[in-house]
């Protein structure tokens, strides 16, 4: 039963998202005062006004085989959002986590990539890819579609991947995925970030993240439930805006089933890290 | 994409050798003889009916910076076109852009049949390079205008220059000495790339955005309820208050005839006399705020049209619109022309001095202003969520609320209802206000009088009907975020055609601001009469349209064909606010 629900949760996780970010758009919450009207009408002749030209083109307008504007224009943009070094009690983490997208106001094709070099064991803790396609759903929501497969841990996975991201009231970053993956496990990833402007360029940057998962998958060190959550806080200073150096805290907590699978094996349940990094993009 | 800095030197000397310096000669700076610092005027130099007019790469240096422009004849800004009403005239204009798709020139607010309008795709397919396009027209009217490159960007490198036209019958004011001064704004940075750093972070150029400690000053000043209640009212429209200007003085340099602060242009005048300064904003997305202090300034004429003398202090010039004033200093000093940008990143300046290199004191930017909640209708947020949000309160359907009088028509604008999540629009104005007797945001305040839409009262005649055939309203949207902006909720590849006006039909427009900018709104190939309560509504080409504000405007297309309806702020055009208007 309590599966079931989660699975419900998971999967309308996106439109949850976008139910509570209420619009500021629907006429139909805001009062109308008295003197509007429909408008639909010439004044004095009762018929239909005719607000576009009854010979318009289906596309873009243009004359003379020129279209004058090119509002939907391509870009392509790399981001850097965290690059950075770890330090932790006897084990230093080398961490990325990037993302790229390129296409217009409404359709992008999305990459995104996360992992962590461990220093030490000279070996990789995880390594994802994901490739999204990625549509503009509402006002400040994107709706992503695609893969990620996970390099590390091993032995590798692929899953199927639906989300959301966009910008929440109150300017909160958010990003928010649900995973099913290759053996049928369903999981999600929740991010959400908030810039505190201490200045100009001085920019403090609280960040929750949280990863939950519907079965357990032992062998992936998954529990059943919420897995960790992790609270960062970034202070960054913007060089550039494109190039930003940063200095933090990283804490992260696992919980649950995943904690006590993480007992037995000896590993910690809590960890507490300094972080110095860069934020590029370009 | 191209490069304005990566142009080739082949193009550039092939232009030198065309000898298209021809002003260019007589200076050492780029720039045509009625820009020169300490000439004497314009006046009275002959209009001509013949002009060529070649748009090519030439080199500019603002601060002792190199870069290369897209100047008209070799120079930034471009040759004085100097017409008289009534003339037939001929504009011979060449594109020498070699790597363009295409240049043109759109001559703004000037009245001319459609094929003769310049903007590509609209009116002709634009002048592809080494072409010549003839532009031939009778001039209908009088005052001060100006022209500019209707392709991509070439008006942010430099495109653009002065248009005046004598009238037929004289001048209805007197004067002594005439300055065009010509605002603009000009980077180093290509404006494609301007243009791709707005569109993936809305804030690039924003430096003034609030902080933590703005956030105690304020929460001091107006205690911490008021002050979370607004700081909540505004994130959770995922607005700025404080988004003033999409691109500042971090990449731009403000120019007064091609001058920047430190070259500092200088008009020479006679203790006595009367000058005419006809204020055009030529800039790419600068609205500026005009004053001279230790002069009255007496505005005659507004968009080139004829309005009844008012004098001010200062006034807010949106881009694209022309003032032109009449000042009279009496004393043997220097006077300082200051403009400073609308959101006080920075400022534009020049000198009125009875001898060169005489220098007036520059007063300081004032600080950066913030937006009001109460200035787009929702003051009520602030305190306990949204007025008019609430179902209880509308009662019995529809809660009766006073019809502002002002805003003219039996029945005001028609309500917006866009889809809703629609992606355009981040914002709809519920309660649009009449803002035409408010001087605009961060102005007023100063002790000082400043200029309103409402002072300005034609003194043109009217040849229109007053009888209003037809209404519409004209919604303006945009979603700043993904710098996504529009009309009517589409970008103009969105819209199904273009708007419909009928031929010689009396039209009352309504502008509807659903956006926190000002947007320059213009309309190519016929008049906007400003409905501000005057008797002789203002005639303009281009009206600032304020956030939250409603306006109305009457109009009569003289002329069939398709027009150009766009914001004047190039990048927010280029991002889809711009339509084509179909006079059939």
């Amino acid at each position: 039963m309590k599966t079931w629900l989660m699975i419900l949760f998971l999967t309308l996780l996106p439109a949850t998202v976008l139910a509570a970010d209420k619009s500021f758009t629907n006429p139909e919450e805001r009062d109308f005062s008295s003197h509007y009207h429909e408008g639909d009408t010439e004044p004095g002749k009762g018929e239909r006004d005719q607000k576009y030209a009854g010979d318009a083109q289906a596309a873009a307008q243009e004359n003379f085989g020129i279209q004058p504007i090119h509002d939907n224009e391509i870009f392509a943009v790399f981001r850097g959002d965290r690059l950075e070094y770890q330090t932790k009690e006897g084990e230093d983490i080398l961490l990325w986590d990037v993302q790229a997208w390129v296409g217009e106001d409404y359709n992008k094709l999305w990459f995104k990539s996360e992992g962590a070099w461990l220093t030490h064991e000279e070996k990789f803790e995880g390594a994802e890819v994901e490739l999204l396609y990625s549509r503009n759903i509402a006002t400040f929501w994107d709706l992503q579609l695609g893969i990620r497969h996970d390099f590390r841990p091993e032995p590798s996975r692929t899953f199927a991947a639906l989300g959301v991201q966009g910008l929440a009231p109150y300017w909160f970053e958010v990003e928010t995925t649900g995973y099913i993956s290759e053996d049928g496990d369903v999981s999600a990833n929740l991010e959400a970030e908030y810039d505190l402007l201490l200045s100009q360029r001085l920019i403090l940057q609280p960040r929750f993240q949280t990863h939950i998962a519907i079965q357990e998958v032992e062998e992936y060190g998954v529990g059943q439930g919420i897995n960790d959550i992790v609270l960062g806080l970034r202070l960054r200073y913007e060089i550039r805006r494109e190039f930003a150096p940063y200095v933090g805290l990283s804490w992260s907590r696992k919980l649950g089933e995943t904690a006590d699978l993480a007992e037995a094996e000896g590993q910690d349940i809590d960890a507490f890290s300094f972080v110095i990094g860069i934020k590029v993009w370009f | 994409m191209s490069s304005i800095k990566d142009i080739s030197r082949r193009d550039f000397i092939k232009a030198t050798g065309a000898g298209l310096f021809l002003a260019g000669l007589h200076c050492t700076l780029p720039l045509p003889a009625w820009a020169f610092t300490a000439n004497t005027g314009i006046k009275p130099t002959a209009p001509k009916s013949r002009y060529d007019l070649t748009i090519g790469y030439s080199p500019i240096r603002i601060d002792g910076r190199k870069a290369t422009a897209t100047g008209i004849n070799g120079t930034v800004p471009g040759p004085l076109v100097h017409l008289r009403e009534g003339d037939d005239v001929i504009l011979n204009v060449t594109n020498r852009l070699m790597d363009t798709e295409h240049a043109s020139i759109h001559w703004h607010g000037i009245l001319v049949p459609f094929r003769m309008d310049g903007v590509p795709g609209v009116n002709f397919r634009g002048i592809p390079p080494g072409d010549t396009y003839e532009y031939r027209y009778r001039v209908k009217q009088a005052g001060s205008y100006w022209y500019h490159s209707h392709s991509r960007f070439q008006e942010q490198t430099g495109a653009y220059g002065p248009l005046i036209i004598d009238p037929k019958d004289g001048d209805p004011f007197d004067y002594d000495r005439d300055y065009p001064v010509v605002l603009s704004d000009w980077s180093f940075e290509d404006p494609e790339t301007i243009f791709r750093h707005v569109n993936l972070m809305d804030h690039y150029y924003n430096f003034q955005r609030r902080t933590l400690w703005d956030f105690f000053g304020d929460v001091s000043k107006r205690g911490f309820k008021d002050t979370v209640g607004e700081r909540m009212a505004w994130g959770k429209m995922r607005m700025s208050p404080v988004d003033l200007a999409d691109v500042t003085n971090y990449t731009y340099t403000y120019l007064m005839n091609g001058h920047s602060p430190t070259m500092n242009w200088t008009g020479i005048f006679n203790p006595g006399e009367k000058i005419r300064l006809r204020f055009i904003n030529a800039s790419s997305t600068t609205n500026y705020d005009v004053r001279i202090p230790g002069l009255n300034m007496e505005v005659v004429m507004a968009d080139g049209k004829a309005v009844r003398p008012v004098t001010v202090h200062e006034f807010r010039i949106g881009v694209a619109e022309t003032y032109d004033v009449l000042v009279r200093p009496t004393r043997d000093q220097a006077f300082t022309i200051f403009a400073e940008s609308l959101d006080r990143s920075g400022y534009a300046r020049g000198t009125l001095a009875p001898e060169p290199g005489m220098e007036g004191p520059v007063p300081e930017l004032r600080p950066r202003p913030v937006r009001q909640l109460e200035d787009i209708g929702m003051g009520g947020m602030v305190h306990g969520g949204m007025a008019g949000m609430n179902h209880d309160k509308m009662g019995h359907g529809n809660k009766m609320r006073e019809h502002d009088p002002r805003i003219p028509g039996p029945k005001g604008p028609t309500p917006f209802k866009p889809d809703k999540g629609n992606p355009n629009v981040a914002m709809v104005i519920m309660n649009p206000k009449y803002l035409l007797d408010n001087p605009g945001l961060g102005l007023g305040g100063d002790g000082w009088r400043v200029l309103t839409y409402e002072d300005l009262v034609s003194t043109e005649p009217q040849p229109y009907s007053t009888t209003v055939d037809r209404e519409m309203t004209i919604n303006i949207t945009a979603n700043m975020e993904r710098y996504m902006f529009s009309f009517d909720g589409k970008k103009f590849s969105e819209h199904p055609g273009p708007y419909l006006f009928h031929h010689n039909e009396r039209l009352r427009l309504f502008l509807v601001n659903h956006t926190m900018m000002e947007h320059p709104i213009h309309l190519h190939g016929m008049w906007m009469q400003l409905e501000n309560g005057a008797s002789k509504p203002p005639f303009k080409h281009t009206i600032l349209t304020k956030p939250g504000e409603v306006l109305s405007v009457l109009i009569t297309p003289i002329e069939k064909g398709d027009w150009a309806f766009h914001c004047h702020l190039l990048y927010h055009m280029e991002a889809g606010m711009f339509q084509v208007v179909r006079v059939a």
